[in-house]
């Protein structure tokens, strides 16, 4: 590995530079440090959240407040508007159209960004991960450069002419592929939600995060493009006494697990696009393998290899890790499927109500084992629940929109919502979870539902514990 | 991946094959009866047949390497992130001990107490370690650095020499404590009104 051994110390710099990572006494700090105590942090997400909000929600409510509700409910007074002048914008040329070039937001969004985790800071960040901004998603579709990621060695650069994929073990025919082969098949495309199975870890049983990116953000949603599994398994001829399948990648971690047959034959899906354009580098560029319904961790990314076998290899990822602690020292494995789960958006953690008045309680549902057949909402903190509108489309396993109209009265309130699904599931909550599960001190698979207090100066906070 | 050679690919498929599947109904997902890779034998994939089996060890290369070997490789290669004798580095925690937490609410995750087979330490290491140079170890050098994981497990002695037979005959202490996922576990129950508070 290396001709000159260097000094310790010099080494240690070394790991550190090439790791990007803090010092060991700044991730100390950076530990213990409490989210948004710090007034930079404040500045660059909750406060910007204000921004956006001021935009798209609380102008909204004054709207409503001005218009819609002075028909008799709580209300605030018919503010006069100023006078309108002619903005700069209006009076000048636009910026002119560019030869060749990728669109970005606007200027104005540039607050909107997927984060790392402020709560568990891990020492250094390519085995790491950060997080959707789900409380300024539009719709039901993640923008590709805001889906959320996990990597456990950073993130692979990989030449799409150079990148091979195998499929062998256990078939009559070991075969190899190349993206020019992989994308000549005619391609399906579907519309599907992914969730890493440790959504929620930070906050199971105590309030940690401050906003709903950091406690519900490793969920994102899109439209998969690629193609069946099953084909290239057919193609190279399954051993009838096969039941298993390992997906490996091709980044620095070879991440790899275990797939049982049922699901590599089933729905189980090679893709190579996402959201109309080919997939990102963080998100498994050229290919990556997509398992609906199950936690995002099975979905590997920068896939190079796929072997047949008749049982599962029990890696560190299927015993050490992505396992769920249970009563007396036991660990539930292969628990793959992410049940039905959902949460509040707007209004939440972080955010701000501008006075008493209708607000509408906006939020995103979703099951792994099928589609949303209901979402509940309770604002008085679970004592009375209604049922909310969801948004069309509503999708299996996809996300879907939930809207619930509420004129808050100005009083301490308690928000939440429970979805159901079309296996008749209904969305626990954490005291129905820690039943039968432990209560460790970290969780994985936590879809019990979530809280948020808004205190009588409207201002919303994580409501658990 | 160029658009010419797509575009190329494209009237070839048109010409060979999509006249077959012209008439299909949109949202067809049967497969098409054709094949765009290539066949490969077994000796040329092999750089990239890295898996281990672990609960048989099927997969395991020949090889071996001592503790004794394994300590010197850590200090070079793994201290720096795991620290002085895998007891916790600067990005990295303990990685011994932890037996005992099982059946507490603060679990240890270490290779001792956390893999059932012992071959899963050989696999992860060969797959994904050293961090910064993955997938450049000889397995002599995989089995040393798994020998003295393991020894500082108290699971082999200080003057083991670990192969694949030895590895497969490491009994870890918490060989039955995985259940297989026996979900929904929760019984939820959709109350409208007069509920219990969250």
């Amino acid at each position: 590995m290396s001709q000159k051994t260097p000094s310790k110390s010099e080494y240690f710099r070394q790991i550190r530079d090439a790791l990007s990572g803090p010092t060991r006494e700044e991730a100390h700090a950076l530990s213990k440090q409490k989210p948004y105590k710090n007034e930079a942090r404040l500045k660059s997400d909750v406060a910007e959240i204000g921004q956006s909000s001021r935009r798209n929600f609380l102008t909204a409510a004054a709207a409503a407040a001005g218009g819609v509700l002075a028909a008799g409910t709580v209300g605030v007074k018919k503010a006069k508007a100023e006078k309108l002048e002619i903005p700069e914008w209006s009076k000048s040329m636009g910026r002119p159209i560019e030869p060749r070039v990728y669109g970005m937001p606007s200027r104005y969004e540039k607050h909107v960004t997927r984060n790392r985790t402020d709560v568990l800071v891990n020492k250094q960040n390519f085995s790491d991960w950060s997080m959707t901004p789900l409380q300024h998603q539009e719709g039901i579709i993640t923008p590709n450069g805001l889906i959320y990621e996990r990597h456990h060695a950073g993130i692979a650069d990989i030449d799409p002419d150079k990148h091979r994929l195998v499929v062998h073990g256990m078939v009559k025919r070991p075969m190899v592929y190349t993206m020019d082969g992989i994308t000549r098949y005619p391609s399906i495309s579907k519309f599907y939600f992914m969730e890493c199975s440790g959504n929620g870890l930070t906050d199971w049983l105590k309030a940690k995060s401050t906003t709903v990116q950091q406690t519900h953000g490793l969920l994102s949603c899109s439209q998969w493009t690629g193609i069946p599994v099953s084909w290239l398994l057919d193609e190279a001829g399954v051993d009838s006494k096969a039941k298993w399948v390992l997906f490996e990648g091709a980044d620095g971690s070879a991440h790899a697990r275990s797939i049982p047959i049922d699901m590599a034959m089933g729905d189980a899906m090679l893709v190579y696009g996402a959201g109309g354009e080919m997939l990102r580098p963080e998100n498994g560029y050229p290919l990556r393998l997509f398992i609906p319904g199950w936690e995002g961790n099975v979905c590997v990314k920068w896939l190079r290899r796929i072997k047949v076998s008749d049982k599962p290899w029990h890696l560190r990822s299927e015993t050490a890790r992505y396992t769920d602690p249970m009563p007396d020292g036991k660990w539930r494995q292969f628990s793959m499927t992410m049940e039905c789960k959902s949460v509040i958006t707007k209004p939440s953690g972080g955010m701000q109500l501008n006075g008493p008045g209708l607000y509408e309680i906006q939020g995103f549902a979703w099951s792994g084992n099928g589609t949303i057949t209901a979402v509940d909402v309770t604002t008085d903190g679970g004592k009375t629940w209604r049922t909310a509108d969801l948004e069309e489309p509503v999708l299996d396993r996809c996300l879907t929109r939930f809207r619930y109209r509420w004129n808050w009265d100005g009083g301490p309130a308690r928000i939440a919502s429970r979805a159901v699904d079309n296996t008749g599931y209904v969305q626990p909550t954490i005291e129905d979870l820690t039943k039968p599960r432990l209560i460790a001190g970290f969780v994985q698979h936590h879809n019990g539902i979530f809280p948020w207090n808004v205190s009588q100066k409207g201002e919303v906070v994580n409501g658990l514990g | 991946m160029g658009s010419v050679k797509f575009l190329t690919g494209l009237v070839a498929a048109a010409g060979l094959a999509l006249a077959t599947f012209s008439g299909a109904m949109a949202g067809d997902t049967s497969r098409p009866d054709v094949s765009f890779g290539k066949t490969i034998s077994q000796s040329d994939l092999a750089a990239w047949d890295i898996d281990i089996s672990t609960s048989d060890g099927a997969g395991l290369p020949p090889g071996k390497g001592s503790v004794a070997e394994g300590k010197k490789l850590f200090a070079e290669l793994c201290e720096a992130c795991h620290g002085e004798g895998a007891k916790g580095g600067p990005q990295f925690g303990k990685m011994f001990g932890g037996f005992e937490s099982m059946k507490t609410s603060k679990r240890k995750l270490n290779p001792g107490s956390m893999y059932p087979y012992a071959p899963i330490l050989f696999d992860y290491t060969r797959r994904a370690m050293p961090m910064d140079a993955p997938q450049t170890l000889t397995n002599d050098q995989v089995y040393a650095l798994t020998a003295y994981i393991y020894n500082l497990n108290g699971l082999v002695a200080d003057n083991a020499v670990v192969d694949a037979k030895a590895l497969k005959a490491i009994k870890m202490p918490n060989r039955d404590a995985f259940i297989v996922d026996d979900r929904p576990d929760a019984s939820a129950v959709r109350c409208m009104r007069d509920c219990k508070p969250l």
